[in-house]
């Protein structure tokens, strides 16, 4: 059986590990996609070219089985048949051993279209044009939660503050583009590729082929952060459809601007918020209505939707709220999973709007912050009791004096416009995260399953579906079974995620690996321990199943929306050019809670990645839809992240605070490090400016149009926040003094 | 077009279109695979080798440039003592994530050591600057450059 990472990354580090761009396979046959050139519209006619010896095209009609990708919903085909809803949707599969002749081949394929009037927003979206792209109202998904009673809190209202802040686009920017290569071995259809998620890949080619001999295998994987959960299936479905068809392997990679142009996105959503606050300064009701730009199939949006639902109040205790949330259908790519699904746009949303509350109260907004905090006697939006100790307090004190935020924020907070060129600001954000499947998937979606596998020679293999993209699972996999066994790491391995030999443990998403795949790793190793014959093999089987705490209805949104929950803590500082409106990031600090950590340093690397990409989503990472229905970014020269040079070094710490049903005491984390950075890097930029930012990603452009608007009218401050207050804060204008 | 070139210091020949890339060549006509293609367009480092000495883009280098010269790659560089300490800084730091971006890295890391073995904070995310990776923050990369550094001291 193969294995991976005896020697954590060696591979990598070497050069030795091979991606799948980087293997052989003989008799390989070149894959490329023939893509939708119109937004919406009917296929009219085709015209497909003579095709010479050796070279193929596949559509909708070749396909055996379900045309369909069974992600969530059966909605996106996997060839498009009858319309299009997309400029890149996939229409056919084009095959042969020349890539340049399969290339030619492509220009020669036209295809006819009755184009219809394409949405690319959720304003477009809303307005029908030409009917509903979905249903008759172009809702995907839709979801609504209740918290105590919304009228009864607004009558205690003494101001009322309304505000909308909105999020973009985001790109994953995995190093690896998407790849796959697809071959016909034993009777089945075998992908290898670049993945998160080695049984929805399985899953995929059983649909589209109508039968279950299909396996699929994860190579190596650089990067994912979400974005290879569910498109690896986009490349499979039709692979295996080819494949099948003509028992010789294929390989389809995608360049990096076809990656960009076509792979799925963090949502874009637009929240607005209607806040009451009492004549003490206490929150009392809040409305919040919300609409995210699923794109042209639903994919994960609703799991996205209902993550931003549940954890819409983030970490504070508000006693009335109602919150609605749309998915919103466009004629644009999916948009799907990326680290956090959905609550990296809550966060910034709900961060930055407390902010302006309070400034907008003329409160402290690190006091009033903290003044809302859940405490152990609260309920969670979703009605459930707080589980566990909360560290939220210790967390802020952490951050704060780590970064020596009140010094630095009364100091930059006295800046005047006699001020210099440049102007410093520091800014705080804390936010939480939900771990594992949001509500009832756990159940529902797989019952997670794994297997230890003992040798006569002690050695054991850990035989799971969760794949090393990165994060460092396949050390953390390993440390949890090693230190319950209490042997040395050499003498644990981790077998490579194939369908064909691994149990279905779930996906490698929501920060579930740790908290969940992790915990029945250690029951079973605690199994083994306890029934260890030396010299014997002996194999162990774990099957998940919830504590008892945890109660969710499905139906009414009330329990336990999540198995549990991390929590964290940043500080952000800056320096504005008032000239450019460029923002230096100077200083980051960052505390978390996520129970404790299996090893502290690959945790740390966790830590700093999805602070820094945090960072890039907030500040520089501009992704939009051109009116043709195309990112305006094409390649990785228009799509910036952070370099080196664009992050300082990162200031960490963790609260000690052990959960009783996870491996060691640990809470996922991977994703709660990408929850606060934007907000925190907003505030510190308004910190520094004096004037209120609702959107990101806050580039130059955005600061300047900011600082413009106030130099010109001063009155305007508030619109330009969109903060309309009644009530006694009414026109107060909301800067940082 | 037959070319010649140095080869972590093998001389060898390849006959391949002249504007055809370096990374293309190595990795497509030689099979050296160590070598990453990120972006194709010189924006990511991933397929950073050195070229003379000099690190450079091997997706922006007709292979025809590289006639004569002397191209090292981390099939080289690995078999060095010093591609051996850049290695192993990276693992022991643990900047080491998806993997991807890390041949482009070490070498990039070796580069900047050859030219100042004791890089300030600045100086290493400068050098690294041109080389992006999405999964570690660079924190981790940085202080490698800083053991690399302490451990390989009379090494550069």
């Amino acid at each position: 059986m193969d294995t991976v990472n005896t020697h954590f990354k060696w591979e990598e580090a070497t050069g030795a590990a091979k991606y799948i761009a980087d293997r052989h396979y003989e008799g390989l046959l070149e894959g490329r996609f023939y893509r939708s050139s119109c937004p919406r519209g009917r296929i009219k006619s085709v015209t497909l070219p003579t095709l010479p010896d050796g070279y193929h095209i596949f559509g909708a009609d070749d396909v055996p089985g379900q045309n369909v990708l069974p992600i969530v919903e059966i909605d996106w085909p996997a060839f498009a048949d009858q319309e299009v809803r997309f400029v890149g949707q996939v229409i056919y599969l084009v095959v042969g051993p020349d890539p340049d002749v399969v290339d030619e081949l492509l220009n020669e394929i036209d295809v006819e279209y009755a184009p219809l009037e394409p949405a690319y927003t959720i304003e477009q979206s809303k307005a029908l044009k030409d009917g509903a792209i979905h249903a008759d109202d172009n809702v995907l998904d839709t979801h609504m939660l209740h918290k105590g009673d919304i009228e009864a809190g607004f009558a205690q209202a003494a101001t009322i503050i309304e505000e909308t802040c909105s999020t973009g686009y985001q790109e994953h920017i995995y190093l690896e583009t998407q790849g796959a290569v697809c071959y016909p071995q034993d009777g089945k259809v075998v992908l290898e590729g670049s993945m998160q998620c080695p049984w929805y890949v399985h899953h995929t080619m059983a649909v589209v082929l109508g039968h279950d001999n299909v396996r699929a295998i994860q190579c190596p994987t650089g990067g994912g952060f979400g974005g290879k959960e569910d498109f690896p299936d986009v490349l499979a479905a039709p692979l295996a459809v080819a494949v099948e068809k003509l028992q010789q392997p294929i390989r389809l990679i995608f360049e990096r601007g076809e990656d960009i142009a076509t792979t799925s996105k963090r949502h874009p959503v637009t929240f607005h918020y209607k806040t009451g606050v009492d004549a003490d300064g206490k929150i009392v009701a809040m409305d919040i209505k919300f609409d995210v730009n699923a794109g042209a199939y639903l994919s994960l949006s609703g799991i996205v939707l209902q993550r931003s639902i549940t954890t819409a109040t983030n970490v504070y205790d508000i006693p009335n709220v109602r919150v609605e949330g749309h998915a919103w259908a466009t004629n644009t790519v999916p948009t799907g999973a990326f680290r956090g699904f959905g609550s990296p746009q809550n966060c910034f949303c709900m961060e930055t709007h407390i902010h302006h509350v309070a400034k907008q109260l003329g409160a402290d907004p690190v006091a009033f912050k903290q003044r809302h905090f859940l405490t152990a006697e609260s309920h969670s939006l979703t009605g459930a009791e707080i589980f566990g100790d909360l560290v939220l307090d210790e967390m802020l004190h952490k951050v704060l004096d780590m970064s020596d935020y009140h010094r630095k924020f009364n100091e930059y907070t006295r800046q005047d416009g006699s001020q210099p060129e440049r102007r410093k600001g520091i800014g705080l954000a804390i936010f939480q995260h939900g771990c594992g499947f949001a509500g009832d998937l756990e159940d529902t979606l797989v019952r997670a399953k794994v297997k230890l596998l003992k040798g006569s020679d002690g050695n054991v293999q850990i035989l799971a579906s969760n794949t090393d993209i990165g994060q460092g699972l396949s050390l953390t996999f390993r440390k949890i079974v090693a230190d319950t066994l209490d042997k040395p790491l050499e003498e644990i391995q981790l077998a490579v995620p194939d369908t064909g030999i691994v149990p279905d443990s779930g996906p490698t998403v929501a920060s579930r690996s740790i908290l969940i795949v992790g915990y029945i790793l250690e029951k079973a190793a605690k199994k083994l321990k306890k029934s260890w014959v030396e010299g014997e093999d002996q194999e162990i089987t774990e099957v998940y199943c919830k504590p008892d705490y945890h109660q969710w209805d499905q139906n009414t949104y009330q329990g336990n929306a999540y198995q549990a929950t991390s929590y964290g803590a940043n500080v952000v500082e800056v320096e504005v050019d008032m000239a450019t409106g460029e923002a230096d990031i100077t200083g980051a600090w960052a505390v978390y809670d996520i129970g404790r950590a299996i090893d502290s340093t690959i945790f740390r690397g966790q830590i700093e990645g999805g602070l820094v990409q945090a960072l890039g989503y907030g500040s520089c990472e501009k992704l939009e839809i051109t009116q043709d229905g195309v990112f305006a970014q094409r390649s990785m020269a228009d799509y910036v992240i952070p370099t080196a040079l664009d992050v300082p070094a990162i200031g960490s710490d963790l609260v000690d605070n052990p959960y009783p049903y996870g491996p060691n005491g640990a809470k996922g984390g991977g994703e709660l490090t990408h929850n606060g950075g934007a907000a925190a890097f907003v505030a510190a930029v308004e910190n520094a400016i004096g004037v209120p930012l609702s959107s990101i990603p806050a580039t130059p452009e955005k600061v300047c149009e900011a600082l413009a608007r106030r130099s010109d009218e001063p009155s305007a401050q508030q619109r330009e926040g969109q903060v309309k207050g009644s009530g006694p804060g009414n026109g107060a204008p909301i800067d940082e003094d | 077009m037959k070319i010649e070139f140095y080869l972590n210091s093998h001389l060898v020949v390849v006959d391949v279109d002249p504007m055809q890339s370096l990374l293309h060549t190595l990795r497509g006509t030689m099979s050296h695979t160590a070598t990453k293609e990120g972006c194709g367009e010189g924006e990511c480092g991933a397929c950073s080798v050195l070229f003379n000495d000099r690190l450079v883009n091997a997706c922006m280098m007709p292979i025809s440039q590289v006639q004569g010269g002397d191209v090292m790659t981390l099939e080289g560089l690995r078999q060095t003592e010093k591609g051996q300490c850049v290695i192993n800084a990276l693992l022991e730091a643990k900047g080491v994530q998806c993997g991807f971006c890390t041949p482009g890295m070490v070498l990039a890391l070796y580069a900047l050591l050859e030219a100042d073995p004791n890089p300030t904070e600045l100086a290493i995310r400068t050098a690294i600057s041109g080389n992006l990776c999405r999964c570690t923050g660079y924190g981790m990369i940085v202080e490698a450059a800083k053991i690399a550094a302490e451990k390989g001291e009379g090494l550069w």
